[in-house]
């Protein structure tokens, strides 16, 4: 993997590029604003269907969140290798020589930043649809919360979603890869959410503890990734 | 025996998957050495 | 040298036969002393003698998968990526994921005797249970269409993930449960007083079903050596077949 042709091009350079790249395909195309986004509020409101009692709601809000998330994940990542592979533009990267590390941080920052416009909008929906309190420390444990859990989820989306592009059947395969190992995220991130939300009388504090996990398994899925991600999509 | 359905069930499942595998495995095996040479099978 | 009649087992060698035989009497004996000879536990009553499968299974299940991160990174260190590594970590994993099955099965069904409920959400279990579905993704994964280096190049990663995952999915069930529930499920091993023809038919059936893995494993991989070459092969002739209808226009 370390096959890098001296381009003259450093790594930070590479991260920006695909960064921009795929903000810019976003920008266009409005798959996640226009899609998935009104995909994910639809979820919120069949949850809030399904369960039918608003103390429930309220009890199970930041699970539903954190659920809403993971299925939109699946739908982002796909996306974002579906036009990787098209035209080869993957293989145009790998010809480049360039570090694939690079991309993969490049690729794993877009998809966090468009899950984070996601995850706003998704809490925001649960205050209003749930009627969840968020007081001022829940606010800070929920911030923090959201961004190691998605720096998490999103090294682990572009690790495997690298790991299915160009296969055949990869739209049912990524979920079931993906689903297990984001399994600690799913439990770490619903019960600091509650505990920001105070949820069953749950307080602030018992919600730090949780962060540590996140913290944990971003940085093992982030070094993973990083040392992985070259490997599988070279090929 | 109390229980037994869930008893004999259990062994049942077991053994009944293990033979299951072997016969499977030996099957295709069978199917796919017809067409290779001996040289090809290292355990020989 | 070795060689067994190859019109009924293309797989098999004289070793592979004694294994076989082996794992037979074992087995035979394991199920006549679990089934018959064993007395009732005094706390699990008759329920005890799902163990006598059980536990063999969750250990060869838990082993299985041991070897296959093993030979998966001994694929991706070697030098020359032998092929071996790749086939006995797909083998090892069919197995693996074969014994899993066996033990959730026989495990909620001496739960629900025991416990009165089939499924107990104990770190214990549910870590089993992702283990199950990510070995799942595993062979899956093998599937992929690819060549034989893709395919061993893409599973091997997925194997050495799973070794990451899985501590990660335990201890967060662990943190889980501490903190939502007081009283943990009663310890399956601590109320057992197991006297020593118990002990004896546990150990028989470890070394059993041993046995039976090192049977299933040698033959899949040879097997799966045996799929490859055919491919390959029907892959050539294809195209010695193409050759010969003359040029393309």
């Amino acid at each position: 993997m370390k096959n890098s042709l001296d381009t003259g091009v450093t790594k930070g350079k590479v991260v920006t590029a695909v960064l921009s790249k795929d903000l810019k395909i976003e920008m266009r195309s409005r798959v996640v604003t226009n899609q998935v986004l009104p995909f994910a509020g639809l979820v919120m409101v069949m949850f809030a269907f399904a369960l039918d009692n608003d103390d429930v709601l309220q009890r199970v809000a930041g699970g539903l969140v954190w659920l809403a998330t993971l299925f939109s994940l699946f739908i982002i990542v796909q996306r974002s290798f579906a036009i990787d592979t098209q035209d080869g533009a993957l293989d145009s990267l790998r010809v480049a020589g360039i570090d694939l590390s690079a991309v993969f941080f490049g690729k794993a920052i877009a998809l966090a930043l468009k899950l984070i416009a996601l995850e706003i909008v998704l809490i925001c929906g649960a205050v209003l649809l749930y009627r969840v309190d968020l007081t001022a420390s829940g606010l800070v444990l929920l911030v923090t919360c959201v961004l190691c859990a998605t720096s998490g989820l999103a090294f682990v989306g572009i690790l495997y979603g690298g790991l299915t592009a160009g296969a055949k059947g990869r739209e049912t395969l990524l979920p079931l890869l993906l689903l297990p190992v984001v399994a600690p995220v799913l439990i770490a991130a619903t019960r600091a959410t509650e505990a920001a939300f105070g949820s069953g009388g749950a307080q602030t504090s018992e919600g730090w503890a949780w962060i540590g996990l996140l913290t944990v398994f971003t940085a093992v899925f982030g070094v993973s990734g990083s040392l992985a991600f070259g490997s599988l999509i070279d090929e | 025996m109390k229980d037994a359905g869930f008893i004999f069930g259990s062994y049942i499942v077991t053994l009944g998957a293990i033979l299951m595998f072997a016969v499977s495995t030996l099957r295709r095996a069978k199917k796919s050495a017809q067409s290779v040479t001996d040289k090809d099978k290292t355990w020989l | 040298m070795s060689q067994v009649s190859q019109e009924t087992s293309p797989t098999g060698t004289r070793a592979t036969q004694a294994i076989g035989v082996l794992a037979l009497a074992v087995m035979a004996w394991v199920v006549a002393s679990g089934l018959l000879l064993t007395p009732q536990d005094v706390v699990q009553g008759e329920s005890v003698r799902i163990m006598y499968v059980h536990v063999p299974s969750a250990w060869i299940a838990y082993l299985a998968f041991v070897f296959t991160a093993v030979a998966s990174a001994g694929w991706l260190i070697s030098k020359k990526h032998s092929m071996g590594f790749d086939r006995f970590a797909g083998a090892s994993a069919e197995v693996g994921v074969m014994f899993m099955a066996i033990t959730l099965i026989t495990g909620s069904l001496w739960g629900r005797l025991t416990w009165g409920e089939f499924w107990q959400w104990d770190p214990r279990l549910t870590t089993t249970a992702f283990l199950f579905v990510t070995y799942i993704g595993y062979l899956a994964v093998r599937r992929l269409e690819g060549s034989v280096e893709q395919r061993a190049r893409r599973s091997a990663v997925v194997a050495l993930l799973a070794v990451l995952e899985i501590p990660l999915v335990h201890f967060s069930v662990v943190l889980w449960r501490s903190l939502h529930q007081g009283a943990t499920v009663l310890n399956p091993n601590g109320d057992v007083k197991m006297d020593d023809l118990m002990l004896f038919t546990l150990f028989s059936g470890v070394v059993g079903f041993t046995l039976v893995f090192i049977w299933l494993v040698l033959h899949r991989q040879r097997t799966m050596l045996l799929v490859d070459v055919a491919d390959n092969q029907g892959l050539d002739l294809a195209i010695v077949a193409r050759r010969a209808e003359g040029p393309a226009n």
